[in-house]
């Protein structure tokens, strides 16, 4: 074999490898929907939301108790993950793009972004579930918000730092004090992309389980108090997936459904919001 | 927009006075809510290392050498969980990072442009899946998938093989510490993949250029030239994956098996610290048993700090 075609054989193998692991990558991504369609679908109907998660063998009951309780959670911890994250990444943006210990916080941020999300449960356990003696619909509300606040801080920062200075620097030449500045101005011009932010942190934080296995743990019943164990729908699919029963186990096919589909159409709205803006600055 | 803002400055610029307040109020604000932020990040460190104290205190440094799980007689130690956890993250990394690398080559160098947008939102999405999700399909789909075709095939073909051959011993049990790997690479590929097209866009086209005019092939420009230029981003990218992987709770503990043992085999059922966490932590009875597992989580955190801030570090420039 010539040097030429030994080279050439080469390439088009490594090409080929490349090629066939994009197909590899698109087959689970098919694979993984279509399975969740197929056995999603099947006793889907309006029971499943206005219905509690029933007892084992009774063949009857949905998911309404858990859906509220995921809602409530996922509600109130954007709530206030949104307010405390847009601050913080106005900080970094604003008051600390240079600074060396924006540079730290920045770091911080960073980890915490990606730090499992298990290890928040057992914070938030051992911060509020063990000093109240029982788990809550609080303490679940409370993980999720310190897994949403770190990617609300992110988006924050980076969409204020694509607002021109220029844009700073005419409204202070207009006499605007500084916080006049980035909340009318810089706030403003990155108004979509922060709002994109918070939905991918909502997204985000819909499909959380680990973090709500022992703070808000589960509830069978309808409850929207706080101050009480919650269920929640990723850790009834938790539950009813690994028990042996096949009611339960077809429920949890539904509510793997269902969340994929609201977790999905998070983040395309998120996209759309984010697209959007491009196409009307340029 | 411009009227709006034209008429709030003026008004601001006659309350000069109250203006300097409120920059000391606003400021005051976001560095308060920066100080949150850190202090959680504080807060799980200490929170842990309270939690974890009794059983660091009781069992020392054998905490971290031993490999007994017993509940029964009290006596934990951490060995058969870091063990999972590293060998587990192993796999997904053999298979997460040759995968997420091609996949990052067919779409800068190789795909149509018409394609590389949908094929970028598909990686994304599957990104965008939760961890539960990979879970409850490991469990219901792969793994007896696993245990009907793939596992068999191992054990007559590679199990025959001296010495690696003892990695393919024992029945198919589907699930296990290459089932859970397996599920953590396909969970892996998007971190990787966008982290590694982001660095490869990062060649100069002129540097990338050069070598196709000196007649190198596509393989070779990307061998050659583009991986060694941006080895460092790359590499901060695996190290992301790893961070993921390490950590990753729910999608383990569907299809590892939960069994506080250390086996040769990868087809053997394992654990991992997230997995025994998730696993046990409700079931918790004695103080011992719950503070072993916070223990368990501390240590989690400090191999995962460790890995990311590599991670970061190697990304630095690239921002």
């Amino acid at each position: 074999m010539t040097l030429q075609s030994r080279r050439r054989a080469k390439n088009l193998v490594a090409l080929a490898f490349a090629t066939a692991a994009s197909a590899f990558g698109l087959f689970w991504l098919a694979v993984i929907l279509w399975t969740l369609l197929y056995n999603g679908v099947t006793g889907l109907s309006p029971v499943l939301v206005t219905e509690a998660t029933p007892p084992p063998g009774s063949g009857a009951g949905g998911l309404g108790n858990a859906i509220l309780g995921s809602l409530l959670m996922n509600g109130l911890a954007i709530l206030v993950a949104t307010p405390l994250g847009i601050l913080a990444g106005t900080w970094l943006a604003e008051y600390a793009r240079h600074s060396k210990f924006g540079e730290v916080v920045r770091f911080l941020n960073d980890i915490l972004l990606s730090a499992p999300s298990i290890i928040v449960g057992l914070f938030v356990y051992e911060l509020m579930v063990v000093p109240m003696h029982h788990f809550s619909g609080w303490a679940g509300a409370v993980a999720l918000a310190i897994i949403a606040i770190p990617v609300i801080v992110r988006t924050t920062q980076d969409m204020l730092m694509l607002v021109p200075s220029s844009l700073r620097e005419a409204a202070a030449a207009l006499g605007a004090p500084r916080w006049r500045v980035i909340t009318s101005v810089a706030y403003r011009a990155a108004l979509s992309g922060i709002l994109t932010g918070v939905l991918l942190a909502l997204a985000r934080v819909s499909g959380e389980t680990a973090p709500l296995l022992f703070t808000a743990l589960n509830n069978q019943f309808w409850s929207s108090d706080m101050n009480a164990p919650m269920g929640n729908l990723p850790v009834v699919i938790f539950q009813f997936a690994l028990s042996p029963y096949d009611d339960w186990q077809q429920l949890a096919w539904n509510g793997a459904l269902l969340i994929t589909v609201a977790i999905l159409l998070t983040n395309i709205a998120a996209r759309m919001l984010a697209a959007g803006k491009k196409s009307s600055r340029g | 927009m411009s009227l709006a803002l034209d008429k709030s400055l003026r008004s601001a610029a006659a309350r000069s006075q109250s203006s300097s307040l409120m920059d000391r109020i606003f400021s005051a604000l976001v560095l308060g809510s920066t100080a949150i932020v850190l202090l959680s990040l504080l807060g799980v460190f200490v929170a842990l290392a309270v939690g974890a104290w009794p059983a660091l205190q009781k069992f020392g440094f054998g905490f971290l050498v031993t490999e007994v799980w017993n509940p029964v007689t009290a006596q934990f130690g951490a060995v058969a969980p870091i063990f999972g956890t590293l060998v587990t993250s192993l796999v997904a990394m053999l298979i997460g990072v040759p995968i997420s690398i091609g996949i990052a080559i067919f779409m800068t160098e190789l795909c149509p442009d018409r394609l590389r947008r949908p094929l970028g939102i598909a990686i994304e999405l599957l990104a965008g899946i939760p961890s539960i999700i990979y879970g409850i399909w490991g469990l219901f789909v792969l793994a007896p998938f696993m245990q009907q075709h793939v596992q068999p095939l191992l054990i007559d073909t590679l199990g025959e093989l001296p010495i690696i051959g003892n990695l393919f011993q024992g029945p198919p049990y589907g699930i296990g510490i290459l089932t859970a790997g397996l599920v953590l690479g396909i969970m892996v590929l998007p971190f990787i993949t966008a982290v590694a097209r982001d660095v490869f866009l990062t060649v100069p086209a002129m540097v990338r250029e050069s070598a196709y005019g000196i007649g190198a092939t596509t393989w070779e420009v990307v061998w050659r030239v583009v991986i060694p230029y941006c080895k460092v981003g790359l590499l901060g990218g695996v190290m992301l994956g790893l961070g993921r992987a390490l950590g990753e709770t729910m999608a383990v503990t569907f299809v590892i098996g939960n069994a506080h043992r250390i086996s040769s085999s990868i087809l053997a059922p394992g654990t991992t610290i997230s997995a025994s966490i998730a696993n046990e932590f409700t079931e918790a009875t004695t103080d011992i048993y719950t503070s072993s597992l916070v223990a368990l989580g501390l240590i989690l955190f400090f191999i995962t700090f460790v890995v990311l801030s590599i991670s970061r570090m190697m990304l630095r420039r690239l921002r």
